[in-house]
């Protein structure tokens, strides 16, 4: 077992971890932080996507000590103040989701990739979201929905629930 | 696969809340209200469920294709600390075999192994890890038997019999005006071949059964059909239906591979077993064996026209791989039997469709189930009879195209707006993407992509198009039905309706569309869609893109009858004639005059209906495939424009168009992403999907190997809706969930076509068949050869 501190969504976490262990299963089983999502196993799907210091990774391959001293953030980390982040918004306002399975690693990704390119072409987006699998959307309104919270479009005029 | 998890010390968390939410009516592009967890991660999917004291299953599954079982030796596993239960076939308390159609397939395998993966014993342990290394002890001997991996041979007399019945499950024939038996003046044959395609949902399999202590258990569950899963657990587990109770939690997409059960009877078993919650999840690679997948098909068809375009005659025989076990064959073997022939009038056809028991891997219900297969090979034989005749492919089919009052090879007479030929015309007439410029090119916009394997030198673009069809809904004299419960109430925060139906969301959208009617119907903001369960009746199952029409259906007639009482006692108290009220904005009004607010009449008095919703009856085939069997068709087309590296034979799909009558859009935007999604799955069927199997055994059960369309390999999709109302369907609408990925594949194949003058007859389409290089010899060109065989009885065939 190894001791390691990581920082996941604003708090800190110390634990005593089997070197071997993944980093998405530390996540959700040791800190009972669930709503990033396993689609794989095999670094495919990217549902799994969460942020180490700022940068998108697959936490199923990453490995739980790797994370040791370092930030970690998960789509449940990105709301401030209760304010949905943009990139959240845009998803539910575009219908960017059927089943939901991958938006958590698929928001988590658009948010990267809106980081390093903050106003991305469409062929741009695809490229940034190549790693992340949508089974159920066909990805068309995910794209419209990183060009919106790229501020290049608007939400759809729909009430909010 | 190696994986730790630490034990869990996550807090409890276990079963859906309802979703609450103050939508708008139909017609609008309202927001899910599931949406709201599903951005913010808190959505509870089936594999985020935990409870204190939560025991781990997982399931030893055969390596071999086919093999006899001598024995099943458990002691050593039992043994290992932490395992609380090892369960075999003796440990199923009722009927050890189970199955939605027919019961053929064991809880756990006792004497025979029909296919890899089947499961043959349980465990339960205190913690996932320990679980998997007590599968390692259990010790099975095994006696190897040859898989019968191929359909053909499977239906051969001296076949070794999968199962009592024979290896032919299910046989369909059709004999339509007079068959065969009719001259043509053109003619045109052909072989077709379709690979098995997985499902794919995202999230995999997952479950947990929770003991109440008095010998029942509650259950909850990822599926797509409470009350046929419950139907099973109860015969299995010998209880009563009261003492198994199920509950829907949080699917990660479905597309039919959830209709049968993976692990519902062993958690309850273990649960029930070990007195302490059980949960099992599967991973990907157990994913692969643990639910069913599109029916392999081979096609062989021939078309009969005239000279002046129209068809004549219509001779098809399919042979579907039905695997292991029944599943939903029966029923795809019958719809691709239906749907052999496409959306097109022809006065005679003969229609054979079999679906074979191997030791491939079981199939059932994957979306557009027999008509994704079948419309593969009719609209490439359109085509491939359109050039025999010199036409147009679109004016070839416009030509034949089914309309209202048409006659299906069924005898079935085609109802409501059958807007075939319209919808290709309107295909057609979409723009076309540009033309790739004379300047140097975006590598990204070439097929290959920044594997920068052609910067444009050997690329040709081709078009093509298709049109596919298929029923909504359960047919064929099923007594399809779905069941409502609406409450209308009024609380602190004003009125409310509450929804109850033990219909499945999996994605599709259901639970927006149930608060939407229920707005529209009663007037009242706040809807709360209550968890699916089985504390109500059936709503069917989410499949056959039945459930908007069939459960909205239930919704809308519950909203009705609450409505109706609600005005009766407007009646009673204020003495207005129901007859003049309508509800607007929790209130009861006359015309523009407000006579009650909801909450001066339901003070303390709520009002609630329960509805039951069958759709129009309809009725089995007989010896000739004769019969009204269908309730409603829905039907779309699709073009494909596609960049091909004639040389690598990679491929770029540039566009997608589609048109597709939905009857009403109750929820535009919900609409076009179910087309968007459909259509993606056909571009994955058409050029990228397949579990391959060999000796049947599947050697890609992995994300890595088992290709999916990614952002990149999925174009725009250019789209044009049409609400042709169906008078008989609630608002008007048409299912919408399957068409679009039964018209995309053929239409991208008949692009490949175009772009490379190669005949194709295999989908996925693999680049070595694109560029001409395939390992194989390709398929015998039945045109070419001339020694195309009689398209007649197999078992006459294997004779010879």
């Amino acid at each position: 077992m190894r001791r390691i501190q990581m920082t996941v969504d604003g708090k800190p976490h110390v634990a005593d971890v089997e070197p071997r262990l993944l980093l998405i299963h530390h996540l959700r089983e040791n800190l009972g932080i669930g709503g990033t999502q396993v689609g794989c196993d095999t670094s495919n799907c990217g549902a799994c996507t969460v942020l180490m210091d700022g940068e998108s990774v697959k936490s199923c391959t990453v490995l739980a000590v790797q994370a040791d001293g370092r930030e970690v953030t998960t789509v449940q980390g990105i709301a401030e103040n209760g304010n949905w982040h943009p990139m959240q918004t845009a998803f539910h306002e575009q219908h960017g989701l059927q089943c939901g399975y991958c938006t958590p690693g698929m928001i988590m990704a658009s948010i990267s990739l809106l980081k390093e390119n903050p106003n991305p072409s469409e062929d741009e987006i695809r490229e940034g979201l190549e790693g992340n699998v949508c089974r159920c959307t066909g990805y068309e309104n995910i794209i419209k929905a990183v060009q919106q919270a790229a501020g290049q479009t608007q939400g759809t005029p729909a009430a909010t629930s | 696969m190696s994986r730790s998890e630490a034990t869990p010390i996550a807090p409890t968390r276990v079963g859906p809340e309802p979703t609450i939410s103050r939508p708008g009516g139909i017609g609008q592009s309202e927001r899910r209200p599931d949406g709201v967890p599903k951005v913010t991660g808190e959505f509870e999917y089936a594999s985020d469920m935990w409870l204190d004291g939560t025991l781990f299953g997982a399931t030893l599954r055969s390596p071999h294709p086919h093999a006899r079982i001598w024995s099943i030796e458990i002691s050593e596993a039992e043994a290992i600390p932490g395992v609380y239960a090892v369960l075999t076939h003796e440990d199923v308390p009722g009927r050890k075999v189970y199955g939605m159609e027919i019961p053929d397939q064991p809880v756990l395998a006792w004497d025979r192994i029909r296919y890899q993966g089947e499961p043959i014993a349980i465990v339960a342990a205190d913690h996932p890890e320990t679980a998997r290394r007590a599968l390692e002890k259990i010790a099975i001997d095994y006696e190897v038997l040859d898989p019968l991996a191929d359909a053909e041979e499977a239906m051969r007399e001296n076949a070794p019999k999968l199962h009592l019945s024979g290896n032919v499950l299910n046989h369909v024939h059709i004999k339509h005006g007079d068959g065969d038996a009719v001259e043509a003046d053109v003619v045109v044959r052909g072989e077709y071949e379709i690979g098995m395609q997985d499902q794919a949902f995202l999230g995999p399999e997952s479950g947990l059964a929770v003991p109440d202590g008095e010998g029942g258990v509650d259950l909850y569950i990822a599926t797509q059909w409470l009350h046929v899963d419950q139907d099973q657990l109860v015969e299995s587990l010998g209880l009563s239906p009261e003492m198994v109770r199920l509950t829907l939690s949080g699917v990660g997409g479905a597309f039919g591979g959830r209709e049968d059960l993976s692990m519902q009877i062993h958690a309850c078993m273990l649960a029930l077993h070990t007195e302490r919650p059980v949960k099992i999840v599967y991973d990907r690679e157990e994913s692969f064996y643990g639910h069913v997948h599109r029916h392999p098909a081979k096609m062989r068809y021939e078309h009969g026209a005239t000279r002046d375009g129209k068809l004549v005659y219509v001779k098809a025989r399919t042979v579907l791989d039905g695997g292991a076990y029944a599943s939903s064959s029966p029923a795809v073997c019958s719809n691709a039997a239906r749907f052999a022939i496409g959306p097109y009038e022809c006065p005679n056809a003969l229609i054979d469709s079999y679906v074979v028991y191997t030791n491939n891997p079981p199939c059932g219900a994957m979306r557009g189930f027999g008509a994704v297969q079948t419309c593969f090979a009719h609209e490439s034989q359109m085509d491939k009879l359109a050039g025999a005749l010199g036409m147009d492919p679109v004016e070839f089919r416009v030509k034949n195209a089914m309309t209202t009052g048409s006659t299906m090879p069924t005898g079935q007479r085609v109802e409501g707006p059958t807007p075939v030929a319209e919808l290709l015309e309107r295909v057609k007439a979409m723009p076309m993407p540009e033309a790739a410029g004379d300047g140097p090119r975006d590598l990204r916009e070439l097929p290959g992509g920044v594997s920068n394997t052609t910067h444009g030198e050997g690329v040709t673009r081709g078009v093509g198009y298709a049109v596919g069809f298929k029923n909504v809904g359960f047919a064929e004299g099923f007594d399809d039905y779905a069941t409502a419960r609406v409450r209308l109430s009024v609380t602190d925060d004003g009125p409310l309706v509450e929804v109850h139906t033990a219909a499945a969301e999996v994605g599709q959208g259901l639970v927006t569309v149930q608060a939407q009617i229920a707005h529209t119907e009663l007037g009242v903001e706040r809807i709360s869609v209550l968890p699916a369960d089985t504390r109500v009746g059936s709503a069917g199952s989410t499949s056959a893109s039945r459930q908007t029409y069939m459960t909205g259906g239930a919704v809308k007639m519950a909203c009705e009858a609450v409505r109706e009482r609600l005005f009766e006692r407007v009646k009673e108290e204020f003495g207005e004639s129901p007859n003049s009220l309508s509800l607007e904005d929790g209130s009861v009004v006359s015309g523009d005059r407000m006579v009650a607010s909801l909450m001066d009449l339901l003070d303390g008095e709520d009002i609630e209906e329960t509805v039951v919703h069958r759709h129009v009856e309809t009725f089995p085939l007989d010896a000739n495939g004769q019969g009204d069997a269908d309730m409603q068709y829905a039907f779309s087309a699709h073009r494909a424009v596609v960049d091909v590296d004639t040389e690598l034979g990679l491929v770029r799909v540039v566009e997608l168009a589609t048109a597709q009558d939905v009857g009403k859009a109750l929820n535009p935007q919900a609409v076009e992403g179910q087309i968007e999604g459909g259509t993606a799955q056909g571009l994955g069927l058409a050029l990228l999907e397949e579990i391959q199997v060999r000796d049947g055994k599947i050697l890609n059960a992995s994300f890595t190997d088992y290709l999916l369309p990614t952002i990149l390999d999925m174009p725009p999709v250019k789209m044009d809706i049409l609400e042709l109302a169906d008078p008989n369907a609630p608002y008007g609408l048409r299912g919408i969930g399957e068409p679009p990925n039964i018209s995309t594949p053929p239409a991208i194949v008949a692009a490949l076509r175009d772009a490379t003058g190669r005949e194709l007859p295999r989908i996925p389409v693999r680049p070595e068949q694109i560029a001409g290089v395939a390992t194989q010899p390709p398929r015998r060109s039945p045109q070419a050869g001339g020694g195309y065989a009689d398209i007649g009885d197999i078992r006459d065939r294997s004779e010879t």
